[in-house]
């Protein structure tokens, strides 16, 4: 059973200057004696007291201002940051996709790339391999695959780092906002194949702040808000709480033809 | 560590990747360093074999292998100080146990090794005749068998010189994470740990030098743990004679160090991403 169960958790980071960092302050701070508050690390708490439980299915929306935490949350759900108070419990294969720049070597080739994401996301190098070419398919990019990182455009980031979560099996997938860089027709494409992958197994946790890729792939959604969960409810709720408005008003009738029930997209559908 | 196990292929790939990329835009690739290494071995042996007036065909080799394991050791050290620091990225945006950082670097450092091996084979096809039979270093007041198949020993020397990187690169790692400090400080020592190593000058000048009186000064290379590693895997690739308490102190090593490197990474494992 696929879940992410997170109970009072905290995530604080400590902020080391020049002075904290070093030794000699440590040293000479015992020595000293007086050095009371003011010889202590300062604390940014990132996030404050989160309970959460997402269940297999569900599609989470991640909303809030820049800064509120969203980043630093799904690095939490990925398990990279254990919480410093409370605790999380992931159960499932965890595949994120944060920052598109990292986790690949621009002097590598697209195939070197595809098999190095992959072996960090827990695959083996013969289940990579097999899936090479779905990838390349997918990706469209071709001879492109062959060339250097360093040659590729954002968007063309984007599709590999998209092509290789997808075609793993991920049972829980954290997809940050910057994957917005992508072309309308490539994106139709991938919403395909993301509705897909959620339906299959596991869930799905999305940062980003464009109400209709939000309406496109979530049935839920959390607001942070300073670290903290502001709401928690369906996407409508609280995309509703959050913009002051109601989104789902404003919709094109093409877009709302689609999340109606009908996946069969026209050729521009992300528009 | 039974994940890091788990992620072998992950660790494997990343270290060849890593080498295959120094390959990627030179003609020689990580050659280069063995070039340079045996150029220096080479300079160095000539030079101290007439300053400590020892037979070229035998110090020079044995020159070149404390070199070739120094180099290893190095690499180790100072690169296992930086390797969560160097790795931020990785570990900020992928979920991967951190010992697999720690694995690749010294996977990549014993590629490197391998390298370096070149320069000992060349020496050992021009010096083989010398150092298959029995010889005498200058200041040892006994002979050296000469390589026989004590050269085995190299394995199992080399598979715990190894063992004993790991745990090094992950408990310097955690520290010089936390302690910027650290890095700089263990970079400036280690040139001096190079010269107080019995590796361009042989422990028989120091006994030479007092005339057997004043033993304590053996003590500078004892005391020396390096020494005992790089002995290890030195005298049988040299057929130097063999000594177990070199083995001894090494395996007390292994065991110190792993268990202090346990206590580090179940009490910090956690905070690295947060220090990074």
């Amino acid at each position: 059973m696929v879940s992410i169960e997170v109970w009072n958790a905290s995530v604080d980071f400590p902020i080391f200057d020049a002075k904290s960092r070093s030794l000699k302050k440590l040293a000479l701070g015992k020595v000293g004696g007086k050095i009371g508050s003011e010889g202590r690390v300062p604390i940014i708490e990132a996030l404050h007291d989160i309970t959460l439980s997402i269940k297999e299915g569900d599609r989470v929306g991640l909303v809030g201002h820049n800064g509120a935490g969203k980043s630093t949350l799904l690095r939490l759900l990925a398990g990279i940051y254990e919480p410093t108070r409370g605790s999380s419990r992931i159960t499932g294969k965890v595949a994120p996709v944060f920052d598109l720049g990292v986790g690949m070597d621009p002097e590598i080739s697209g195939y070197e790339n595809i098999m190095i994401r992959g072996l960090f996301l827990g695959m083996t190098r013969k289940q990579m391999e097999k899936r090479v070419d779905d990838i390349a398919e997918f990706t469209e990019l071709g001879d492109y695959l062959s060339m250097p990182l360093r040659t590729y455009s954002t968007g063309m980031r984007v599709r590999l780092a998209l092509g290789v979560v997808t075609s793993i099996d991920p049972e829980i997938l954290l997809l940050d906002e910057g994957i917005g860089a992508v072309d309308a027709a490539f994106m139709s494409k991938a919403r395909e194949r993301l509705k897909d992958l959620v339906k299959r197994s596991g869930l799905l946790v999305f940062a980003n702040h464009s109400d209709e890729t939000l309406i496109d792939f979530c049935d839920s959604a959390i607001w942070m808000d300073e670290g903290m969960v502001k709401q928690q409810g369906s996407l409508r709720e609280v995309l509703t709480a959050y913009k002051g408005q109601d989104p789902f008003k404003y919709l094109s009738p093409e877009t709302l033809a689609r999340i109606g029930g009908d996946p069969v997209l026209s050729t521009n559908g992300g528009d | 560590m039974r994940d890091a196990w788990q992620h072998r292929e992950l660790w494997g790939h990343l270290g060849w990747q890593d080498i295959k990329q120094r390959y990627r835009r030179s003609v020689i690739g990580p050659l280069w360093i063995t070039i340079s290494m045996g150029s220096t071995a080479l300079a160095l042996g000539l030079l101290y074999s007439t300053l400590f007036n020892q037979d070229i065909a035998t110090f020079l080799p044995y020159v070149t292998v404390g070199f070739v394991i120094w180099n290893f050791i190095l690499g180790v050290i100072t690169e296992g100080t930086d390797v969560f620091i160097a790795n931020e990225g990785l570990i900020k945006h992928l979920p991967a146990p951190m010992t697999v950082h720690v694995l690749r670097m010294v996977w990549r450092q014993l590629l490197f090794f391998a390298h370096n091996l070149a320069v000992y084979v060349i020496v050992l096809i021009v010096f083989f005749p010398a150092l298959t039979k029995p010889y005498h270093m200058e200041g040892d007041d006994f002979m050296h068998p000469g390589i026989t198949w004590t050269i085995l020993l190299v394995i199992p020397a080399m598979a715990l010189v190894v063992v004993n990187a790991v745990w090094v690169a992950l408990l310097f790692g955690i520290i010089s994470t936390r302690f910027r400090d650290i890095p700089p400080v263990i970079n400036s020592f280690i040139n001096l740990i190079f010269f107080m190593t019995p590796i361009v000058w042989h422990t028989g000048v120091l006994n030479k030098v007092t005339n057997g009186e004043g033993n304590w000064r053996i003590l500078i290379a004892e005391l020396n743990p390096l020494y005992h590693f790089v002995e290890i895997v030195r005298a049988p690739l040299i057929g130097h004679a063999q000594y177990w308490h070199h083995w001894v102190v090494v395996g007390a090593f292994t065991i110190g160090g792993w268990a202090l490197a346990f206590v580090a990474l179940r009490n910090y494992r956690a905070r690295v991403s947060y220090w990074v």
